[in-house]
Order: structure tokens, then C-alpha cells, then sequence
């Protein structure tokens, strides 16, 4: 059975590469992303309003140090095999070791679909990994020179779309707590799955626009875009094992390790690191990564985690 | 009426430098200016707004010869380099001078 979803996503990507007359309004990706991004921390912090915060700090700490180490994995990879400049190479570095809500989502209702329950509090380990990487990225870019504005990069990291709504959804279903919710539900959760269908049909058109870069810069960046997130996928099972996460928990860590951004990442990028070409980045994250994680990737690392579960 | 010479300022580029763009012009002693989205295609491919990434703005000023200069200037050493941007100036007859 293919989930409908994942249809909406290649009707997306048909329109995009038959040039159909199709498109979005912009304002209306936005509301979905929006809703999308809140969904996903109201359903965490719910969870936060049940269980005590020092709980989770050693999974709080361990995914931090994850989206530090990943993008020190991928530099060298790309800066040597792929002969990227070192702008470049820095830049998607941080890309792939951050992570894509969209592609969140995406697993998240092929578990419900599933009815396999994860833990709940995931959303919060999502928000945490997005950032270390961007830091990681400038740092491969420019060193630790004084020159770098980190005031203003730190604005544009926390304050930035996707962390300040996640975080707001998070402290909304904290504070009000799951009897609270009950009145928002139908928006936010019931209506979660269409949503995400309209969020695909466009992310579908926006890939399709990915594949003449794609053209451009040749069979590495192909190869790469798979490769890593599987790569990153052992790393995030690994991680969900140590961790004691379930089996869909652990699945769910590593389509998040495995996951590539591409909204708070090239942001970020392109204020901190300007001569880092974006279309190197997006090509591989948005034309290969978010496809492959969508397509065939989560349910591999779904066969991975209970391989890995088996094991044990 | 007589009316007064001024320049009118037009930048294009990515919808990503907005804010700091901003803080750039007034700092170098612009009035006001105005904001618009925009989409097309130039150097950098094309650029169809569908998405923050891709999206564009078009920002006009209206102001005396010498703040445009140096803003030209400012964005020209700036920028010029690593972003997709466009600029011209022109020149406009304005009827309150004293606005800008």
C-alpha cells in the first residue's frame, strides 16, 4: 500500500518537471509549513507537559553532540573526494548534519499510518539538532575568526521561522497540557495528514525546479545525497539504540540524522557564508536527499531499527 | 509648482538580505524606502520566489544624489561578490523635497 502523501509528493514533482501551470501560492506554503512546524511542537510538548525534563537531558545531550559530529564526518568526504572549495563544502556539511522537518513529518505519519506509536518528546530532540551544524558549518567556513557577527547569526539561527515556531509550539503544549489541547486538536492534529499532503505536492514542484543544478554538477553530489543520510541513518539507529528508544523511536532518530535542511540551514548560510554557493547545497538536499528520505529511505531505516532491535 | 531633482534608487536581489540591507540604508542617511517581491531571471538563474530561498525583492529609495552614491557604493563592496543583485539609479522629479 502507498501512503497518499507520498502520491501528492510525485504529483508535485510531475507538474514541476512537465512545466504544468501549476503553482502554489506562496502565502499558502507558508501557512502550511507554519502549521506543519506548530503540529509537530504542540505533539512534543504535550508530551514535556507528562514526563520530567531531567529525564531527557542525557537524549538532549547525546543528539547535540550527533549534530556536531555529522557534519565533521561529511567536510572531509566533500572537500577531498568531491574537491569542493572549502565554502562549499563547509556549507553542505551543515545541510546534512541538520535536519528537515519536512522529512520529520513524513516519517511521523508513516508511523501513524502504521499505528506504531513513537516516543512522544521526539519534537524536542528535532529542535535541538538543528543547530550545531550551522555552527559547525561556519566554523569549517571561516575558522574561529573574530570577524564572524555572531550576534546577528544567532538571530538569524534562533529566531529564525522554523526554530521559533517549534519552540513556541513545544512551550503552547507544555503550558497547556494535553486536557488543553483538546480545543485546537481539530487544526493542528486531525487535519495533520492533509496538510502535509498540500506541504508535499509543493516540496514536489520545488524538487523538480533542483534538477537542472542537478545536471550541472554531475554524479558526486548524486552519489553523496544517498550516501550520506545512509551513512547518517547507522549513526541516528546507533544513537536510538544506546538511548533505549523504541523501535519506531529509533527509526525516527535516524530518518532525523539522515535528513538534510533546507530552510533554517541555507538561510543561515547564505548571511554567514556568502561565497558558499547555494545551489551546490539545495541541489543536493532538496533534488536528492528529501526525495530519497521520502521515497524509499524511511522505510528502510525502519527495516534497519528492527534489525538493530533484533539484534539485541 | 517647480519641481526638485532627486535620484530614485532601485536594488534587486535576495529576500534573504532584507534585514540587513535595511539597517545598510538607513545608516547611510536614506529617509524611506520602499519594498516589493519580486521574481525574474538574470546571471543567477531564475529566481520565481516560489520559496524563501529563491525569493526576491525589489528595493527602491528616493533620495539626494550623494546618499546614493554611497549607498551604491556600500552595496556594490559589499555584496556585489556573493549575492544575486542588480542596481540603477535614475533620476525623478519629486514635489515635497523636503521628504527625502
Amino acid at each position: 500500500m502507498i501512503d497518499p502523501i507520498i502520491l501528492f509528493f510525485l504529483l508535485g514533482l510531475f507538474a514541476g518537471l512537465s512545466r504544468s501551470e501549476l503553482r502554489l501560492p506562496a502565502a499558502i506554503y507558508e501557512f502550511v509549513s507554519i502549521l506543519l512546524l506548530l503540529s509537530i511542537g504542540l505533539k512534543g510538548g504535550i508530551e514535556l507537559a507528562r514526563q520530567p525534563f531531567g529525564n531527557l537531558l542525557p537524549q538532549m545531550l547525546a543528539v547535540v553532540t550527533m549534530g556536531f559530529l555529522l557534519p565533521l564526518v561529511a567536510f572531509p568526504v566533500l572537500r577531498y573526494a568531491g574537491r569542493f572549495k572549502r565554502a562549499d563544502a563547509a556549507s553542505i556539511s551543515a545541510h546534512y548534519g541538520s535536519v528537515s522537518v519536512g522529512t520529520y513529518a513524513v516519517a511521523a505519519a508513516y508511523f501513524a499510518t502504521r499505528q506504531i506509536a513513537f516516543e512522544e518528546h521526539l519534537p524536542l530532540l528535532l529542535v535541538l539538532l538543528e543547530v550545531p551544524a550551522i555552527v559547525v558549518g561556519i566554523v569549517l567556513a571561516r575558522g574561529l575568526s573574530r570577524q564572524t557577527r555572531w550576534g546577528t547569526i544567532a538571530h538569524e539561527v534562533f529566531l529564525g521561522k522554523s526554530i521559533v515556531l517549534l519552540i513556541g509550539g513545544l512551550l503552547i503544549g507544555w503550558a497547556a497540557g494535553p486536557d488543553g489541547i483538546t480545543s485546537i486538536e481539530p487544526l493542528f492534529f486531525d487535519l495533520f495528514k492533509g496538510i502535509l499532503a498540500l506541504f508535499l505536492l509543493e516540496m514536489g514542484m520545488i524538487t523538480a525546479t533542483q534538477v537542472g543544478s542537478l545536471r550541472q554538477h554531475g554524479p558526486f553530489l548524486l552519489v553523496f545525497g544517498v550516501a550520506m543520510p545512509l551513512f547518517s541513518a547507522v549513526v541516528g539507529t546507533g544513537l536510538g539504540l544506546a538511548l533505549g528508544l523504541s523501535v519506531a523511536g529509533t527509526a525516527m532518530l535516524a530518518t532525523m540524522a539522515a535528513s538534510a535542511s533546507y530552510i533554517a540551514v541555507p538561510a543561515a548560510m547564505r548571511i554567514s557564508v556568502p561565497e558558499a554557493n547555494p545551489t551546490l547545497s539545495l541541489a543536493a538536499s532538496l533534488g536528492i536527499t528529501f526525495p530519497f528520505n521520502v521515497l524509499v529511505g524511511i522505510p528502510i531505516y525502519h527495516a534497519l531499527a528492527e534489525r538493530a532491535h533484533m539484534l539485541l | 509648482m517647480e519641481p526638485h531633482t532627486r535620484k530614485l534608487l532601485t536594488m534587486v536581489t535576495e529576500a534573504v538580505l532584507e534585514t540587513t540591507i535595511v539597517r545598510d540604508i538607513e545608516r547611510l542617511g536614506a529617509h524611506g524606502y520602499t519594498i516589493t517581491d519580486a521574481r525574474g531571471k538574470g546571471s543567477r538563474g531564475v529566481r520565481n520566489a516560489g520559496w524563501e530561498t529563491s525569493a526576491n525583492i525589489r528595493i527602491e529609495v528616493v533620495c539626494d544624489a550623494e546618499t546614493a552614491e554611497a549607498i551604491a557604493a556600500h552595496v556594490k563592496k559589499h555584496y556585489y561578490d556573493d549575492y544575486a543583485m542588480i542596481l540603477h539609479v535614475s533620476d525623478v522629479e519629486v514635489l515635497r523635497p523636503e521628504k527625502f
